[in-house]
């Protein structure tokens, strides 16, 4: 009887599910209601969990209850303990989400709300949560062994370097382009800026707190910061109206770019208790918090999606990013349906703490899915501004013009009414002095939360909710950029150890500080370029971030292929396989119109050449010909960039099937690296708590 | 539900964060020394001493994502 009852619930939800997911993607009409995609997404999540991910669990990777984790056997109470299922997948998810799910999405609304939605929902369940849990059960099999060391292990020198390369690039890539969405989201904003610049003083404050004045007192220490923080966002507003203080934080975009490279800087090298692990505190209360909020007034005020399901740039020329919907929207959403960095986490802290591979599941693919729903959460903000509002403040000057006039005309041409009059009421009601270009995602997605909020909450605090949404954002972008500087510092001391042993010191201070130096330099220079780009940058930039993070997803899906592959799975490998066959298709593909795309806001190439051309036949205004030469070289350097990433991937991939030929045809291959099986003593629910 | 399991839930949720944030990471590392280090002579570190290693030792790796 139970059992009928149980199908007949699965079956509910399958059809609620697919009626859902029918409606939002054959609908076309005015406007679609939020439900709708919360609907379809939770629908197919549950199902994903419940049926792929169990029998991905029983039958693909076979884990073993009884089987003791690493957390198990090498117990030393820090690194290594086993810990409650839900505290590991709390640790889990919050180290995966960064700002990358809320970005992408906005920036993909482009092309309207559909194509975005499904690649979020499905990308997900069939090659992002697959992709998680499959490293995080390999590494857990491997004594927590990180990706870099498993490419080593499986696939030989080759894998393990490219995986290392790849890693640092990312890193670079990310950071660069992290550090333009806050800067377009500061420039000329004081209120922003201020609040922003205010987290700094707030997270010294709370280290000092919980190291010194109260030691261990983390709790308390947080609750004080957030106070704070809050008190800093209206205390912006106070800012952004006295004379003096607005003209301090009225800034433009290079020196605030400046400003961000100085505290990289400063960031990488201070010790961590300082800035860094209260900054962390910080966002992830946020993050959690303001999360949630968002779902709440979601479901409370259920907002009509203004933007229709797909808009005529899906050919093409969009004004945020230029490139057709395939491929495109899969390399412009990659965290939130399949992120590479992912495996680097999976590979972390996570499998030295499970305590049972029966929670591999939840944590793995779980904290996926809730990832996927962040991102559908960031499509819905995009999507429930008017879509002429939305591409006014993402379009940057260089495609619809620095005029306001001539910009909402261009517009309104396009098919999406807008006028200068309503952007400036807007701006006002947010309390800034305009929202035009403001590329990146941070601003449009802060208007579309002040608005969600001040229509669930009150309507009188859109500029106070505006501010809120950008200090939101630009917390957790400026952990994740200080957090990447360090790892990025990290790294390249560990490489260059290799040259000369004494540069591996981590607190050998010249390493400290030349090994940051060069760091901050990586990503400072992209950041700059992208700043002084009339078009923005973020369309640059985006898609080299979309490429280099598909690029590592697509390495760690080798490696689990292999693996599977040489554990006699071979029957059952496609369930990498074919994720990892996507990756490649549309990195390659991306990388491909990136290179030789005569389009010149496609093709690196085409548009250095087109620049040159311009440049020597003075067609360009004084102030845009002092920045060519600068743009030309590094069009340039981002087509070698791309080339490299390409071919990384494709050395791995090509690694990966000699490696599976090998041992297909009974050639000796490296052996499987998984540690021999030991009975599992753990048994309590509460694990040591 | 009645109160005392709504307490109990709520208690059991209040642990939660505690753990998940590290709250709580000294009353559990002197729970650990106990089981695991009595029989051994191993000095037992103060709140504040503890509190560096761990906040040092915490932020090894790739600790955060985009």
């Amino acid at each position: 009887m139970n059992a009928i009852k149980t199908s007949l619930i699965w079956l509910l939800i399958s059809l609620v599910g697919a009626s859902a997911i029918g409606g939002i993607a054959l609908h076309r009409g005015e406007s679609i209601n939020a439900l709708w995609f919360i609907t379809a997404a939770l629908c197919v999540y549950a199902i994903a969990y419940r049926f792929y991910a169990r029998w991905l669990s029983t039958r693909v990777f076979v884990l073993d209850e009884t089987r003791a984790t690493p957390a198990e056997r090498l117990d030393n109470g820090s690194d290594f303990t086993p810990t409650h299922r839900w505290i590991v997948f709390g640790h889990h998810f919050a180290a995966i989400a960064g700002p990358g799910p809320l970005i992408g999405p906005t920036l993909a609304a482009q092309f309207g709300y559909l194509p975005g939605t499904l690649w979020i929902i499905f990308g997900a369940v069939l090659g992002g949560c697959v992709q998680d849990m499959a490293i995080l059960f390999l590494s857990t099999r491997r004594n927590g062994k990180s990706l870099g060391q498993m490419s080593r292990d499986e696939l030989g020198l080759l894998g393990g370097s490219a995986a290392l390369i790849a890693t640092f690039a990312i890193m670079i890539i990310l950071i660069s382009v992290l550090g333009l969405v806050v800067v377009n989201a500061m420039k000329h904003s004081p209120w922003g800026t201020f609040t922003v610049a205010a987290t700094i003083p707030i997270a010294l404050l709370v280290g000092v707190y919980m190291r010194y004045l109260r030691p261990g007192h983390v709790l308390e220490a947080s609750a004080l910061g957030v106070g704070l923080l809050l008190c800093a966002v209206a205390a912006g507003g106070f800012v952004d109206s006295h004379p003096t203080l607005h003209k301090w934080f009225d800034q433009d975009g290079l020196t605030l770019a400046w400003c961000i490279m100085g505290y990289g800087f400063a960031a990488a090298i201070m010790p961590v208790w300082m800035l860094l692990a209260p900054r962390d505190y910080l966002s992830t209360y946020m993050k959690i918090g303001t999360i949630s909020l968002l779902a709440i007034a979601i479901v409370l005020l259920q907002p009509d999606i203004k933007m229709p399901a797909l808009t005529p740039f899906i050919e093409g020329n969009g004004p945020i990013f230029g490139g057709k919907l395939f491929p495109f929207v899969f390399i412009t959403i990659a965290c939130g349906a399949i992120s590479g960095f992912h495996a680097l986490i999976s590979s972390g802290t996570t499998p030295k703490l499970i305590s049972n591979e029966r929670y591999i599941p939840l944590i793995g693919y779980g904290s996926m899915l809730l990832e996927s729903f962040v991102a559908i959460m960031a499509m819905i903000a995009a999507t429930v501004l008017e879509p002429g509002v939305f591409f006014a403040i993402n379009s940057s000057a260089g495609v619809v013009g620095s005029d306001a006039l001539a910009a909402t005309a261009k517009i309104t041409a396009w098919g999406y009414p807008v006028t200068a009059l309503q952007m400036q009421s807007l701006a006002q009601q947010m309390g800034e002095a305009t929202l035009f270009a403001r590329t990146g995602g941070a601003p449009s997605l802060a208007v579309g939360m002040a608005s969600i909020f001040g229509s669930a909450f009150g309507q009188g605090m859109l500029a106070m909710w505006y501010h809120f949404a950008i200090m939101f954002e630009a917390i957790f972008i400026l952990t994740t950029l200080d957090a990447g500087t360090r790892v990025g510092r990290f790294m390249l001391q560990d490489m260059l150890g290799n040259l000369w042993p004494k540069m591996a010191e981590t607190s050998w201070l010249p390493s400290v500080i030349l090994s940051s130096a060069v760091v901050v330099a990586g990503w400072g220079y992209f950041l700059y370029i992208g700043v002084i780009d009339p078009n923005g940058g973020v369309n640059i930039l985006w898609p080299l971030f979309g490429i280099a993070n598909q690029m590592l997803a697509a390495i760690a899906l080798a490696i689990a292929t292999g693996i599977l592959v040489k554990s006699k799975q071979l029957k059952f490998s496609w369930v990498t396989a074919v994720p990892l066959l996507w990756l490649v298709i549309i990195t390659t593909t991306t990388a491909w119109q990136k290179l030789v795309s005569p389009d010149v806001r496609i093709g690196f190439l085409a548009a250095a050449e087109q620049l040159s051309l311009q440049l020597n036949q003075h067609l360009l205004s004084p102030e845009k010909a002092s920045v060519a030469p600068q743009l030309i070289i590094n069009l340039n350097v981002d087509a070698v960039i791309t080339f490299i990433f390409t071919s990384l991937m494709w050395l791995i991939v090509l690694d990966m099937l000699h490696t599976c030929y090998r041992y297909l045809t009974d050639q000796p291959t490296s052996p499987l690296s998984e540690t021999p099986h030991e009975v599992s003593l753990l048994n309590a629910e509460w694990v040591r708590d | 539900m009645g109160t005392g399991l709504m307490l109990k839930k709520l208690l059991l949720l209040w642990q939660g964060i505690r753990h998940l944030s590290g709250d709580d990471a000294y009353e559990r590392y002197l729970l650990h020394h106990h089981v695991q280090h009595s029989q051994e002579n191993i000095p037992v570190l103060s709140k504040a001493e503890f509190f560096k290693r761990w906040q040092d030792q915490q932020w090894q790796g790739i600790k955060r994502c985009c």
